[in-house]
């Protein structure tokens, strides 16, 4: 690990201004991806500006429904917290779903959306990776396939975004509002991470020396309801092969009012189903309509040498996640979204 | 202008068991070298060192955390809890004892990690932390009560730290004895009561019915 220097940020503003006047400035919170990066050599940081004190480590409650999650809130305080319990419960499920307990106790809502990819070609100094270093090419492409993207990759890069939480504030319509040199401004989660393009180093919208400050919840539309679903090697701490999260509002006579479904594991990003959304409201809850739904959505997928299992498997964890939150007894259907 | 920051090391202090302790650190160690190497605290031990096997967990600020993943420098005035801050041979833990009486390891590297990560974890549940085993019904309630534990709970709560000798199914019967022993961080949302001192007592008590009583209302002494 190369030296670096450090310093503690004494305010939002003070860490933005800190960034611009140190050269390779990185800001550290929980420390639980970045100190991994920085022993594997991947990051390189000439400073540190440690924000994991700033007072962003608040969970508000707006009258009208709706949240305001500080960045520095942990992992485990936010899944712990009541009113994600009850009125965000695919956001509780998906964070409890991530990591390890020791791991969640560190981990801030910030950092979890900044977290790198797991690909083990761009964790390795020895294999060409795009998005480690631009222009190097891309080791997994033709490498071990089995984890990586099967929707929106690139020649470029095939990597997927590992976080479970994202997919749910994905599905939440959750925001993300930052902090930077020109101020504040606010970006819908779901847009906040990239497709991989010709620049698969950039992994967000982030530019250089935004802060992510706070997320906002919107109200869940009235009577929905919500899980999310997760696939894995393991049955606990492992990142997901495919994960689903969805909100979903019946009308009394069983169609769909809203629908919202984002994938997770499947590509660069959160992948927020819309086409299967598009398909969903207006029809009649059942199984066959979940199915054609998630299968108008996966029609777009590309699968790679060894990862074309993805595609049923994601197929199966959202029309069994949607079937559950579909079923009338709430407690047994959320029992098995939470599985 | 603001001016350039040149030091890579730095002077802080770290509260440990206890005992607080100042001392100059590269900006590059963790708090995990810093115990080991320079404390002399030599319990927690660096397995993976990339927070993936558990074997460096510690408590920071009452809470379980991998100290290879934490950089010292900015743990500056932090408190943190050790192994060897829960007891020793004279007058162990509830958790250490029930670790010794189940027989609840083979070759013990990863055993001061499952112990500290198990005092941790049932602190969680004492404070009515959910997780990813907990019934969606339940999840939804968030009552504050304490955490029911059953066998798929302790294991799920535990997933983080390895044991290669395969010891699970006795760390987790020594986890359900010692379940009644560890109370909530004082200040949270389910009431504490009892002083930690009498961590020893009622040991052989039904665990179910000690449960809520949280005679150990410390993590740690």
């Amino acid at each position: 690990m190369k030296p670096f220097t450090f310093e503690r940020a004494t305010s939002p503003e003070q860490a933005v201004s800190a960034f611009a006047a140190q050269p390779h400035a990185y800001f550290l919170a929980g420390g639980t991806n970045l100190v991994d990066l920085m022993k594997l050599g991947v990051e390189a940081p000439g400073h540190l500006i440690d924000v994991s004190r700033l007072a962003l480590d608040t969970v508000e409650t707006a009258p009208g429904g709706g949240l305001r999650v500080g960045a520095n809130v942990r992992n485990s305080d936010l899944a712990a917290h009541p009113a994600v319990r009850s009125d965000y419960p695919a956001l509780a499920q998906a964070l409890l779903a991530g990591a390890s307990g020791q791991l969640r106790n560190l981990a801030t809502t910030g950092g979890n959306l900044l977290q790198r990819t797991r690909c083990p070609y761009f964790q390795d100094l020895s294999a060409p990776c795009n998005k480690r270093e631009p222009g190097a090419g891309c080791s997994a492409r033709e490498g071990a396939t089995r984890d990586m993207a099967v929707l929106g990759h690139s020649e470029h890069c095939v990597a997927t975004h590992p976080s479970d939480m994202a997919v749910a504030l994905a599905a939440y319509d959750a925001e993300v509002e930052l902090l930077g040199p020109e101020g504040t401004r606010t970006v819908p989660a779901a847009a906040f991470h990239r497709l991989p393009g010709d620049t698969p180093e950039r992994d967000t919208v982030l530019r250089p020396g935004e802060l992510v400050a706070h997320l906002t919840l919107p109200a869940s539309p009235a009577g929905a309801r919500a899980g999310y679903r997760k696939a894995r090697d393991r049955a606990s701490y492992a990142f997901a092969l495919a994960s689903a999260a969805a909100v979903l509002a019946l009308d009394e006579d069983g169609t769909v009012r809203h629908a919202a479904l984002a994938f997770g594991a499947l590509a660069h990003r959160p992948w927020r189903a819309r086409t299967a959304e598009e398909v969903l409201v207006g029809t009649r809850a059942d199984a066959d309509t979940f199915a054609r739904a998630v299968d108008a959505e996966l029609a777009a997928a590309e699968p790679l040498a060894d990862n074309a299992f993805k595609v049923p498997l994601a197929r199966g964890v959202a029309v069994r996640l949607l079937t559950g939150l579909a079923e009338p007894p709430q407690p047994a259907a959320n029992r098995s979204a939470g599985v | 202008m603001i001016p350039q920051r040149t030091a890579t090391s730095s002077t802080l202090t770290l509260h440990v068991n206890d005992t607080a302790h100042t001392v100059t650190v590269d900006h590059r160690a963790t708090v995990l070298d810093v115990l080991r190497e320079q404390l002399d605290l030599t319990g927690s031990k660096k397995g993976c060192d990339h927070g993936q096997c558990g074997a460096c967990t510690v408590l920071l600020e009452g809470r379980r955390a991998n100290s290879c993943l934490l950089l010292a420098v900015a743990h500056d005035g932090a408190h943190l809890t050790t192994v060897e801050g829960l007891g020793d041979a004279e007058e162990p833990h509830p958790l250490q004892r029930a670790f010794e009486e189940r027989d609840a390891f083979q070759c013990g590297y990863c055993t001061p990690g499952q112990i500290v990560s198990g005092v941790g974890m049932l602190c969680e549940a004492a404070e009515g932390h959910p997780s990813h085993a907990t019934p969606g019904e339940v999840l939804q309630r968030s009552t504050g009560e304490p955490a029911e534990l059953s066998r798929a709970e302790i294991r799920e709560r535990m997933s983080g730290n390895l044991c290669r000798c395969g010891a699970y199914p006795h760390i987790v019967a020594a986890l359900e004895d010692a379940s009644g022993h560890v109370g909530p961080r004082s200040g949270t949302a389910h009431p504490a009561s009892g002083p930690a001192s009498d961590r020893d007592s009622d040991r052989d008590s039904d665990r179910d019915s000690d449960r809520d009583s949280a005679s150990d209302a410390a993590p740690a002494r």
